[in-house]
């Protein structure tokens, strides 16, 4: 099986590619390779993202709901006292950028922070574990190990991070129409910032504010944490190498991890504050 | 990284697990935290006032002290006064007695002078009248003598 055999390019390739479901000249099934994959167009389902960006997300709705089953008002035990933490740091940051009222911006700024640390910390897992367990259960189970392609980190797959961030998007869309009207809503693409004989200059630059809030949110998490990824496969091809490099590069990878905790936490909380400041920009009625 | 139905997959997940924590977590988490803030802020305010009750009971404690001490000298003082008055007035008196008793010793004297004066006086007279009647029984005529004799009897 696997790493010792194959060549470093298609090492890399292999852990940069999705397990890929979807029509295979027209019946269902995985994709065995990437052109396979490439072909299948959009209605196919990456089912490693999809599945790690579920039980990520699940990890975190279930320890949050525990915890607030089990909230007291009296001394809180040390789990509750995490939890609390991060409520009030969430807390915290939505009551201080978000200046209006909406019982939705809290959650979902606790959701995005939560959920996207818990994908982006799935970097953190030594990269060939999971791919080479997926591959050696797909090889027990008589398939093909190298088709087996397993990419444990969601946040590395566009599709997770634009499927936020539009999200995000329609939201921003639906509270701006809701609280500016639709005339409101046109009005500030349309006549703003030059009033309205300078409107095409308005629309695209308004029209590309606007349009770059999603992209650059998407972007910009599904950036650093592909970098990071590619960065730590990088570092796990020095341990085929000998037992020098191996040594560097677990030194290496220890030390890429530690910074690395930084860059997770930090992209959930950058996501998590944009959000809410997009959100407040949306309630804004100001123009 | 292709871009495919996943995107709409992580959309409606998205959706999902952000109803569900606007709906199941977010409430009693900050509801719990709330109610402990407000039961914190009141447990501090009373045990400020607790301080502060202290502090005030202490001082009018003081001051029951402050008072109770000058109540008592006052006493003290007034006590030693009425001593000193009583003893002086007890003095008076004693003097008063003294100065009684001692009038009426003199007095009793004086009249015991009187009387045993007296009684000497008629005693000497007797004696005197018993000599000279002695006297007189010899050479005096009483019948002669006796203008004479009773005044004499009578100046003794």
């Amino acid at each position: 099986m696997s790493v010792e055999t194959i060549t470093s390019s298609e090492y890399i390739k292999h852990h940069l590619q999705n397990l890929t479901y979807g029509q295979i000249d027209g019946h269902w099934g995985f994709a065995h390779t990437a052109e396979q994959a490439a072909n299948m167009g959009f209605w196919a389902i990456n089912v490693d993202s999809m599945f790690w960006s579920l039980v990520t997300g699940l990890v975190f709705y279930f320890v949050f709901r525990f915890a607030g089953k089990k909230a007291t008002t009296g001394t809180p035990s040390g789990f509750q006292n995490f939890i609390e933490m991060v409520i009030e740091f969430i807390d915290f940051s939505v009551r201080d950028s978000f200046k209006h009222k909406n019982k939705l911006v809290a959650p979902m700024a606790l959701t995005i922070f939560a959920w996207i640390f818990l994908m982006n910390a799935m970097d953190l897992i030594a990269v060939d574990w999971l791919p080479q367990l997926a591959a050696l259960s797909v090889e027990t189970l008589g398939g093909d190990p190298h088709a087996a392609f397993f990419k444990v980190v969601p946040s590395t797959d566009p599709n997770i991070t634009f499927g936020m961030a539009i999200s995000i998007f329609i939201l921003i869309i639906y509270y701006s129409i809701k609280h500016k009207g639709l005339g409101g809503f046109f009005a500030e693409i349309l006549f703003h910032p030059f009033g309205k004989w300078g409107l095409p200059a308005n629309l695209l630059l308004e029209g590309v504010a606007l349009i770059s809030k999603p992209i650059s949110l998407a972007l910009r998490l599904f950036g650093n944490m592909y970098a990071g990824e590619i960065i730590f496969i990088l570092i796990a091809i020095m341990y085929g190498v000998g037992i020098g490099f191996g040594v560097f590069g677990g030194l290496l990878q220890i030390g890429w991890a530690l910074f690395h905790i930084l860059i997770i936490t930090l992209q959930a909380f950058i996501f998590m504050t944009l959000t809410i400041v997009y959100m407040d920009m949306a309630h804004d009625n100001e123009h | 990284m292709n871009i495919n139905a996943t995107l709409i997959g992580q959309s409606i997940a998205f959706f999902i697990f952000i109803y569900m924590v606007k709906q199941y977590v977010w409430p009693p988490l900050i509801a719990a935290m709330e109610e402990r803030q407000k039961r914190i802020e009141s447990g501090l305010l009373a045990a400020e006032r607790g301080l502060s009750e202290q502090a005030e009971a202490e001082q009018r404690a003081n001051e029951l002290i402050s008072q109770s001490k000058d109540q008592a000298a006052e006493i003290i003082a007034n006590a030693a006064k009425q001593a000193s008055t009583m003893v002086e007035e007890a003095k008076d008196v004693a003097i008063q007695t003294a100065n009684k008793v001692k009038a009426q010793a003199t007095a009793e004297l004086e009249q015991d002078k009187v009387r045993v004066r007296h009684e000497l006086q008629e005693q000497v007279s007797t004696l005197v009248m018993r000599g000279v009647n002695a006297v007189l029984a010899k050479e005096v005529d009483v019948n002669t003598h006796k203008d004479m004799l009773s005044k004499l009897s009578q100046t003794l």
